[in-house]
């Protein structure tokens, strides 16, 4: 069968396949096997506890998804006590996704969470910097880089950052977050987005504002993708409306080294063990070594189109 | 019940469970019908992996995709029924919206795909010996899978089955088969309100001994027994109805409040629930 190994800075993962944060947990387990996956990656957490947003905190909305869950957060604590024991009993790496609100309560999280059995930290940027007005801190190069320095300081564990589609500077934000010691990036988040019924005039999510997720993020997320492999010499991890083969296929074409599956299981739980099992005969079928020869190989008829203006 | 879907929200058993007890399968259709005006019935054949049912739990269904309807996510479903001799898994379901509108074009013989079974079911105390059902709504089927379970235990049920109108009485004729004393109360009937229900029940708190109670379906009739409940010191269970988009626990979205030791707590009602304590709903 077609070797799926891929390796992602220090780690390496027995298949490219892995969840995005906030659509993956324990209960998962209860469906297959979570070490069919190549890496595990868990729901944002803070440091203190959250409630998260008001209800209704999802809506549906022509093939997508928006939320505004909101980050609730049982606490580092719990977390630790709780959480991270839970996958000690599974083979593939353990990827925490944290969220602060400063650099500084960043890198001191980063720090009380690096312990055993934890492989790496998914920095989630796209939350509101309270020192920025509220500005995501993966808004701008600045802050992304701030974020990730000082944690690369708190942390010898590889560090994620997660970058997000609301950005018009995606390349320097990806180059920051390299330049500063980030290990690998995802791209990315979901994008800022509201519903309105129309009948009613009422915003359809609790907290008006909410992130668009599902197929039709594809595109955006893949173009991040394009443009962040081009632009770093870490590896980049695509994100964002991967439900089938062909989608996992586009991504790492593009130049991911691996892929993280959100939307698509909460639509079929069983996504992601078909899409390693689908992506392994795919390897077989187009006759390669591995799947790493898959990896950055996009056809651009001419290069210089890409360098021109977008519109 | 199986012991792993016992989640209790604080505390996660270390243990990993490697057999699957949540399936994805296919079903197919055997009979899909409507059984009033607003209400249809939908038969499916489903694999022996799906079956280990308990009332309350639920599946969650994936919705076709049709020429008016484009639903994305699932949809939440209570049980109707379930028979594992028969290969059976049954629905009784409003059309609403867009994904039951969706499922309404389902035709016999097409297939469906369904995730659970899901959540925790009614818990059965062996000291409540004479339940009462208020079911209103979907609550008429949700309860349906209950009043078999008393029925199989013996113990004599009572139910208050309450809808707009006549028509739209559902599982009346179930309710008694299973050996329940039905009352039903409709609006247009002018007997279901809130005041007509309360000395209703009081009354037979005291002639039935009716030692508690479930129900689901109305928020308004939920009030009413929690109300009843706490004066009379009877407990019992609710089933809830939220907006969901996993069904397994992982996303958060279908969060409501309930009362605990020191303060309110977000339970999921995938997860925790959707069957909860009566008196702890806020």
């Amino acid at each position: 069968m077609g070797d799926l190994t891929t390796r992602i800075g220090a780690l390496t993962l027995t298949n490219p396949i892995m969840p995005a944060s906030g659509t993956f947990s324990e209960e998962l387990a209860e469906v297959f096997d979570l070490d069919c996956l190549g890496a595990h990656v868990t729901k944002t957490i803070t440091r203190a506890k959250r409630p998260g947003n008001p209800v209704p905190r999802v809506c549906e909305i022509g093939g997508a998804m928006l939320n505004s869950i909101g980050i609730p957060s049982k606490g580092a604590e719990w977390f630790l006590k709780n959480i991270v024991p839970f996958y000690a009993d599974y083979e593939a790496p353990l990827v925490i996704s944290i969220s602060a609100n400063t650099a500084d309560e960043f890198a001191r999280f980063a720090e009380e969470v690096s312990v055993p059995g934890v492989a790496a930290i998914e920095v989630n940027i796209s939350c509101p910097n309270i020192e920025d007005d509220g500005k995501a801190f993966a808004m701008r190069p600045g802050p992304t880089g701030d974020v990730i320095r000082k944690m690369r300081s708190a942390t010898d564990l590889p560090l994620w950052a997660k970058l997000s589609p609301n950005t018009g500077e995606v390349v320097e934000v990806a180059q920051a977050a390299e330049a500063t010691g980030a290990d690998a990036l995802v791209t990315a988040n979901t994008m800022l987005a509201m519903a309105i019924d129309s009948r009613t005039g009422r915003v359809r999510l609790g907290n008006v504002m909410g992130g668009l997720s599902g197929p039709p993020l594809k595109p955006i997320a893949l173009r991040m993708t394009y443009q962040c492999a081009r632009a770093v010499a870490i590896p980049v991890i695509g994100c964002g409306g991967i439900s089938t083969v062909d989608d996992v296929l586009e991504y790492l074409i593009a130049g991911a080294r691996a892929v993280q599956v959100g939307t698509a299981t909460f639509i079929s739980p069983t996504t992601m063990p078909c899409l390693v099992r689908e992506l392994e005969q795919e390897v077989e079928r187009r006759g390669l070594p591995s799947v790493d020869a898959l990896i950055g190989t996009v056809d651009i008829a001419d290069e210089a189109i890409t360098l021109a203006e977008y519109a | 019940m199986s012991a792993s879907l016992c989640a209790v929200p604080d505390s996660i058993s270390a243990g990993v469970s490697r057999q699957p007890s949540i399936h994805e399968v296919e079903a197919r259709v055997k009979i899909h019908e409507w059984v009033n005006g607003q209400y249809r019935l939908l038969v499916l054949a489903a694999p022996a992996a799906v079956l280990d049912c308990a009332p309350g739990r639920f599946f969650h269904l994936l919705c076709p995709q049709t020429d008016r309807f484009k639903p994305y996510l699932r949809r939440p479903m209570s049980i109707y029924s379930y028979d594992r001799m028969k290969g059976e898994l049954s629905f009784l379901y409003k059309v609403a919206g867009t994904g039951t509108g969706a499922m309404a074009e389902l035709k016999p013989g097409e297939s469906l795909n369904i995730v659970g079974p899901l959540g925790q079911g009614f818990e059965i105390r062996p000291e409540w010996r004479r339940p009462l059902l208020v079911a209103r709504g979907v609550g008429l089927a949700t309860l349906a899978p209950l009043a078999r379970e008393f029925a199989n235990l013996g113990r004599p049920l009572t139910a208050v089955c309450s809808a707009r109108s006549p028509d739209l009485l559902m599982s009346t004729d179930l309710f008694r088969s299973c050996g329940a004393e039905v009352i039903a109360v409709t609006d247009t009937d002018g007997n279901s309100s809130v005041e007509n229900l309360t000395a209703l029940i009081e009354g037979l708190i005291r002639s039935r001994g009716i030692d508690a109670f479930f129900t689901c379906g109305s928020a308004r009739l939920m009030r009413m027994l929690q109300e009843i409940g706490a004066r009379h010191g009877i407990g019992g269970q609710v089933a809830l109805e939220q907006h969901m988009a996993c069904g397994i626990g992982m996303c958060q979205a279908c969060v409501r409040p309930f009362r605990s030791e020191s303060s309110a707590v977000n339970l999921r009602v995938c997860r925790e629930g959707p069957v909860f304590d009566l008196q702890e709903v806020l």
